[in-house]
């Protein structure tokens, strides 16, 4: 296994490098082949009844007696997240060959796909929260690249920064709970045979030290990493930038926005789930799970609130990614790590599904993205058609498809939390919603008739062929995770799964289910109702404005979320900005200009010395040296004979005085 | 009067010869002439305190003389050159008019 794990980490370096769409698609190729090897030997060993965990920890820096220790961790969660990971990336690279294939960036797109790919695979293996928060790092930047991929566009250029911002405060959070969890346990390696961060010596010793407002250590440090998955992740208060993160390429908002870099706050909540879970009485919760928890539904509830009132396609989408992060997030705090991640993996392949669905109309409706100028498309692009109702009827969470299924085992969690109801009526509520807006989606891009100017027409076989894979998935993969058959649990807790029939028949589980069918059901039906077959004018108000303004106001200003950091947070930096420029220009300015005309003043004084004392010294020295110079040169007159008549001179005088001392 | 003597007087006339030459002439082989002069007076000297001298046995007198002699012969050589070299440029052997190298 370390070989799988060098081999990814060669790759790594290897697909940043890679320029052209081939070599992107090959590499990931590769990618998904060590990690379905990978997977395949986990799961051997998981049917030999071993829990995998094999850890490859190398020292990065040292100082003192501290190490600062990297490493690879490969158990059942990284494996499928891997597996997920390269499966929904190769799928969407190979749908950006036919969506990007008119683009002159061409290069530069599958050069920041695969430098994502390859940081998000990074993420998903890293055994070290330094290592995990520097290809958290890398995946926040291609973010940034690729929202802002059309940089032309100011809107692109804006929203790319505004991510980075956005996400910028969570990773600071994110940040200052490693450097706490390094500081406590001196360690930021996960798992390392006893002595990792999250094993249980480091937990009890976090465990032991308590913190501000009644929290211990580890609950506090478990806070401040979830703000950085929420940042990540587009949780309630941090999610402004998600929405706005569509101005990207399509097949970027696939791979990024909803299939994996979101997920990557999920993920990571998963991974250090033992740190969140610490000090929980049996069958109990702890501080930082509820506060998850409550995050997770209210984010849920929020944004399906939101979603109903978009008419950008992409922005539906959007909304809907957060709303389920926010179940996700739900899930992890209500149900554990299976359950929340569970629907992790459906979510990836049925939005990333939905996702290039979209891409597909939107490409066959020539670049338009407002829903009420589409319709009718149901025979304009019938396989774009097809499974993109597979898509929505997998996130509605209809029975039998994956959505359904994860769905209803957070629901299920949820209904058996012992701290507050509140959350499982949230999530139901949720689904409604969800229900709602996407039967609202679908009234308004395939039924009805045409709305738009020149007429769509359907994509090619590399963009429908993705789609149609994915749909397949979408079905599929949630008899995984079914009650009957809890396969997943199972195998992210190392038990083994038995098939079950007669669970599905339990009383509980039967009417939750039954209520969830009837949600759904009722979702759809409502939409249906409101907004089957009517194909309004584009410029007519929506059917819901009509009923109730006020409440539409609200929602499609998406509840003035940015007008409120407008008028609060950005309003307040402005002042401090303004208030900095005054300090500076005032009283730093001043201070600065007073140093400043003290060294002028010296300068002067010290010009003056050199002008009339140094420099007078100097010039008379100079000119005693010419005066000296001229005088000797006038003796060197060339003429050979007046020298050797010198010389003849001088030796007859030195004769002269010879003699004459002889002589006395 | 010793021997040695009269060789020294001889010497000192061909010296004085040779200076007189040497600084009255304008020509410059005439000048080289003078200078050639003084040094085999020179040599004269040495081989005459040799001679004279405590010990006669050993040779170093004419060793000297033939030193001098040798060194002579390349001098007067690179000297005669130059004087070539000089006529070549400046169309004269007249050493006032060779008077561009003062300071």
């Amino acid at each position: 296994m370390p070989i799988v794990s060098a081999g990814l980490s060669a790759l790594l370096k290897q697909s940043w490098r890679k320029t052209s769409a081939t070599l992107a698609i090959g590499s990931l190729s590769f990618s998904l082949l060590l990690s379905l090897y990978a997977f395949a030997h986990v799961l051997s060993d998981w049917m030999a009844g071993i829990a995998t965990r094999e850890v490859v920890n190398f020292t990065w820096i040292q100082f003192g007696t501290s190490n600062v220790d990297l490493g690879w961790v490969l158990d059942p969660l990284s494996a499928i997240m891997l597996v997920m990971v390269s499966f929904v990336g190769l799928l969407i690279f190979i749908y950006s060959t036919g969506y990007m294939k008119h683009d002159e960036n061409f290069t530069r797109f599958f050069c920041f796909m695969s430098l994502f790919a390859g940081a998000m695979l990074g993420v998903v293996i890293a055994n070290s929260l330094l290592l995990l928060f520097m290809f958290w790092e890398i995946v926040g930047l291609t973010s940034y690249l690729l929202i802002g991929f059309w940089y032309q566009r100011p809107a692109a250029a804006a929203a790319a920064k505004k991510a980075f911002l956005t996400t910028r405060i969570g990773d600071v959070l994110f940040l200052l709970g490693i450097v706490w969890l390094f500081a406590q346990t001196g360690t930021l390696l996960l798992y390392n045979n006893g002595a990792g961060s999250i094993e249980s010596a480091a937990l009890s010793l976090l465990l032991s030290q308590p913190a501000a407002l009644g929290l211990t250590a580890a609950g506090a440090i478990g806070l401040l990493i979830f703000a950085g998955a929420a940042g990540k992740s587009g949780q309630f208060p941090l999610h402004v930038w998600l929405p706005d993160a569509m101005e990207g390429p399509t097949p970027v908002s696939a791979l990024i926005h909803a299939a994996t870099m979101v997920a990557a706050g999920v993920y990571l909540i998963a991974r250090v789930y033992p740190l969140m879970a610490a000090g929980a009485l049996a069958g109990g919760t702890t501080t930082a799970l509820t506060v998850v928890t409550w995050v997770g539904a209210t984010t849920a509830v929020f944004a399906a609130l939101i979603a109903v009132a978009q008419n950008d396609i992409k922005r539906i989408l959007a909304y809907s990614t957060v709303s389920q992060l926010g179940y996700m997030m739900a899930g992890l705090g209500i149900g554990g790590v299976a359950v929340g991640i569970f629907h992790l993996i459906t979510h990836a392949f049925f939005k990333a599904l939905l996702f290039l669905g979209a891409g597909s109309v939107i490409h066959g409706c020539h670049e338009e993205q407002n829903v009420r100028r589409m319709g009718g498309l149901k025979s304009d692009m019938p396989l774009t058609f097809l499974t993109y109702a597979i898509g929505m009827l997998a996130l509605c969470g209809f029975p039998l498809l994956s959505g359904f299924w994860s769905k209803d085992s957070i629901l299920e969690a949820a209904q058996h939390w012992s701290v507050a109801k509140a959350p499982f009526y949230m999530l139901v509520f949720g689904a409604l919603l969800t229900a709602f807006y996407m039967t609202r989606q679908m009234a308004y891009v395939f039924g009805g008739h045409w709305r738009g100017g020149k007429p769509a027409h359907e994509s090619p076989a590399v963009m429908t062929a993705p789609l149609g894979i994915l749909a397949f998935f979408a079905m599929t993969l949630g008899f995984i995770g079914t009650p009957a058959w809890p396969w997943f649990r199972a195998f992210l807790d190392g038990k083994t799964a038995e098939f079950d029939w007669h669970v599905l028949l339990e009383p509980g589980l039967l009417t939750l289910m039954g209520i969830s069918t009837v949600v759904v059901l009722l979702g759809i039906i409502l939409a249906w109702k409101i907004y089957g077959d009517r194909s309004p004018r584009p410029t007519a108000p929506d059917a819901l404005e009509k009923a109730a303004p006020i409440a539409w106001g609200w929602l499609s200003n998406k509840f003035y979320v940015d007008e409120f950091y407008g008028a609060t947070v950005i309003a307040f930096y402005a002042w401090w900005a303004r208030v900095s420029d005054w300090l500076d220009r005032r009283v730093w300015g001043g201070v600065v200009a007073g140093v400043a005309w003290l060294f002028s003043m010296g300068a002067r004084l010290n010009r003056f010395l050199d002008t009339n004392v140094v420099d007078g010294g100097f010039d008379k020295g100079c000119e005693e040296l010419t005066v000296g110079g001229g005088l000797l040169s006038r003796m060197q007159t060339g003429r050979v004979q007046t020298y050797l008549r010198i010389l003849a001179l001088a030796v007859v005088v030195l004769a002269a005085i010879l003699i004459w001392s002889y002589k006395t | 009067m010793t021997p040695l003597a009269g060789y020294l007087l001889v010497a000192a006339l061909l010296f004085s010869i040779g200076l007189a030459g040497a600084l009255t002439r304008r020509n410059a082989i005439l000048v080289l002439i003078g200078i050639e002069l003084m040094l085999n007076a020179a040599n004269l000297n040495l081989i005459a305190f040799w001679r004279y001298g405590p010990h006669p046995e050993a040779l170093t007198g004419m060793m000297f003389a033939i030193f001098s002699i040798a060194v002579a012969a390349a001098e007067a050589a690179v000297g005669l050159g130059l004087v070539i070299q000089i006529h070549r440029h400046a169309k004269t052997t007249d050493l006032d008019q060779m008077n561009r190298m003062k300071g």
